[in-house]
């Protein structure tokens, strides 16, 4: 059995509500020293990281940084080789599959779907970590996806065949998916990647009104840096497998950095005064 | 293809309560075609038995209805220890490898993919052909030499490729297909070279590579049969994982499916279902690629209608197959759906405008 309670007490229950902004709570997520990575090597080292209830973070930095790495380690798919990683107030290395699915939903990579599948069916599989498993979906599980499809948009998209559309509306798919799984904290890695400038835009506005009006906790890579400093309060910048600095898009992304991290002149990139 | 989709955009009334009620409609349709092929399959052949004669008989000997018997004491035998027991075993055979292909295809997320994908099928018939091949014959409730082998031959080849893949740094899905196909053409060698040295039996080693129901017997059924409907049930059951592997590994572990559990328990309980069911009736092809297929055309990749539905028709497919092949002079069921099968993917593919990309 599938116990859907600790969803639906969300708005209740201290820690789903905020708790970030309250001294003393726990914040939705938590690196503590964490080193991690592939086969003996660390790509990422020593992270420390808060991110509090009702946050919106994005993470930047060059190709192998280790943002991806990040992530992994906040899902639960890279066990971290020192330090522990916290998900609201509970460490990831002691929370099974399905919880950690309760708690954290991550936008699908692009991936091809082997079969002809409906939109309203990529959706509906967010639901799967609430879903009983002999019965199937219920009354609420389809209220969801029906409530994530509007929400993102895509009733106009509803019958048609994922693997027909659009790169951008595609993503648009995914984003519904993630957002159907109710899930506290929402993970990106490279949303836009692709997209055309409309559908960039269209995604950061549905993720800072999904993190405002909803609460959701959100930390996205990216490597678009003018979106990331036109839509996120807060900018983590990874550089060589650690935090090279962690603050509003303005002093992430001053001159000196852009330089010695990308090594690029940092005329290209327009952060906001 | 613009337009095309515009049009597509805003969906008919009508068609929305059709896929609605689709599954349903499905699932009463194929109920039917499996009782019309069972009354069928068990009144037809060299010696006809009136439909309602083998209803008759079915009901009273298996409901124990108080029915006046009508028909003959040989019609009755032939029924009975004959027709009715090949019957359910091809509605075994084929409710299995059905189930079974749909899920090496939602797993490997292969549309190409059949129940003998991973070896399972040249372990089955290396196993056979040592059984024709060697000079021992042994009888265990029904079961013979050749069919024994058969079924540890195909899980031995599973096992091994499971095990092989996991060393390998490829990605786990990549790697278990190459593992596979590796494996399934260093035992293919074998098999060649066991029909070299067969002798006499090499056209029992053809007879199993082509598949047949002829053999069937009422005590090796009651052996095999719970295994494939145990491990087809038991796939059922698991249907909302497999749904999570629909996007991907990485993301079905996003879902909250524990991926290296669930993948080896699948797989496991797949290579069963192919095992005993290959073990009964020899290599069949198609049903097992075909029948899945057919039934996501009609109702989606969604496993918790897939599976129920591949399984009823996948079991009436093999039973009209079973029947033409029979009727035709008992020629390999194999060359039946073989021949029935891939004309009729065929032409479903061209018909359905969502192509599947490959």
């Amino acid at each position: 059995m599938i116990d859907t309670s600790e969803v639906d007490s969300r708005q209740s229950d201290p820690r789903w509500s905020g708790g970030g902004r309250d001294s003393g709570a726990s914040p939705a997520v938590e690196f503590g020293s964490v080193s991690a990575g592939y086969r003996g090597r660390d790509v990422v080292s020593d992270i420390d990281l808060s991110i509090g209830a009702e946050e919106r973070v994005a993470l930047i930095g060059p190709n192998g940084a280790g943002k991806s790495t990040l992530l992994r380690v906040l899902a639960g798919l890279l066990p971290p080789r020192t330090g522990e990683v916290r998900l609201l107030g509970q460490n990831v290395a002691e929370l099974d599959r399905p919880a950690i699915a309760r708690r954290l939903a991550v936008v699908p990579q692009l991936a091809a779907l082997p079969f002809a599948t409906r939109v309203e069916e990529v959706v509906a599989l967010g639901r799967l970590p609430h879903e009983d498993a002999l019965r199937g979906p219920r009354e609420a599980d389809r209220a969801a996806v029906a409530a994530a499809i509007d929400r993102v948009g895509l009733r106009p998209l509803v019958g048609r065949d994922a693997r027909e559309l659009s790169l951008g509306e595609r993503q648009l798919v995914f984003l519904a998916l993630a957002v159907a799984q109710q899930a506290p904290v929402l993970l990106l890695d490279e949303p836009t990647v692709h997209l055309d400038l409309g559908h960039q835009v269209q995604i950061m506005e549905l993720l800072r009104d999904l993190n405002e009006r909803d609460g959701t906790t959100i930390l996205a890579v990216l490597h678009d840096l003018s979106l990331a400093a036109h839509f996120f309060p807060r900018l983590v910048l990874l550089d060589v497998g650690r935090i090279a600095s962690d603050g509003p898009p303005a002093e992430v992304l001053a001159p000196h950095r852009v330089r010695s991290v990308f090594r690029v002149d940092p005329g290209l990139i327009r952060a906001p005064a | 293809m613009s337009i095309r989709s515009e049009q597509l955009a805003v969906p008919i009334a009508g068609e929305h309560a059709w896929r609605a009620r689709r599954p349903a409609v499905l699932f009463a349709a194929g109920f039917v075609a499996l009782l019309v092929a069972v009354v069928l399959g068990v009144g037809l052949g060299t010696v006809a038995v009136a439909p309602g004669d083998t209803l008759a008989i079915l009901g009273r000997r298996i409901l124990a209805l108080p029915l006046a018997q009508t028909w003959s004491v040989p019609a009755e035998t032939i029924v009975m220890e004959l027709r009715l027991p090949r019957v359910l075993e091809a509605m075994v055979v084929g409710l299995g490898l059905a189930v079974a292909g749909a899920t090496f295809q939602s797993l490997l997320r292969n549309p190409l993919a059949d129940p003998y994908v991973l070896g399972t099928a040249s372990g089955a018939a290396l196993g056979a052909a040592i059984a024709v091949v060697i000079p021992v014959r042994v009888l265990v409730l029904e079961f013979g030499l050749l069919h024994a082998l058969a079924f540890a031959g195909a899980l031995a080849a599973v096992w091994v490729v499971y095990r092989l893949s996991r060393t390998s740094p490829l990605a786990p899905l990549t790697s278990l297909l190459l593992t596979g196909y590796a494996i399934g053409s260093l035992l293919a060698a074998g098999l060649a070279m066991a029909m070299y040295l067969s002798g006499a039996g090499l056209r029992q080693i053809f007879g199993f590579l082509l598949g047949g129901l002829d053999g069937a017997a009422w005590l090796r059924l009651a052996v095999a049969a719970p295994l494939v409907l145990g491990a087809s049930l038991a796939i059922m059951v698991r249907a909302r994982v497999l749904n999570g592997f629909l996007l991907g590994e990485e993301t079905a572990a996003h879902l909250g499916v524990d991926v290296r559990r669930e993948r080896a328990i699948l797989l496991a309980l797949a290579s069963l279902a192919t095992a005993a069911a290959v073990a009964l009736s020899g290599l069949i092809g198609f049903v097992g690629l075909v029948v899945p297929h057919l039934v996501r055309l009609a109702v989606g990749p969604n496993a918790r209608l897939v599976l129920p539905l591949s399984a009823l028709y996948g079991a009436s497919l093999l039973v009209f197959a079973d029947l033409v092949a029979r009727l035709l002079g008992e020629i390999p069921v194999g060359v039946v759906t073989a021949v029935v099968g891939a004309p009729f993917f065929l032409a479903m593919l061209r018909r359905v405008r969502t192509g599947y990309e490959l």
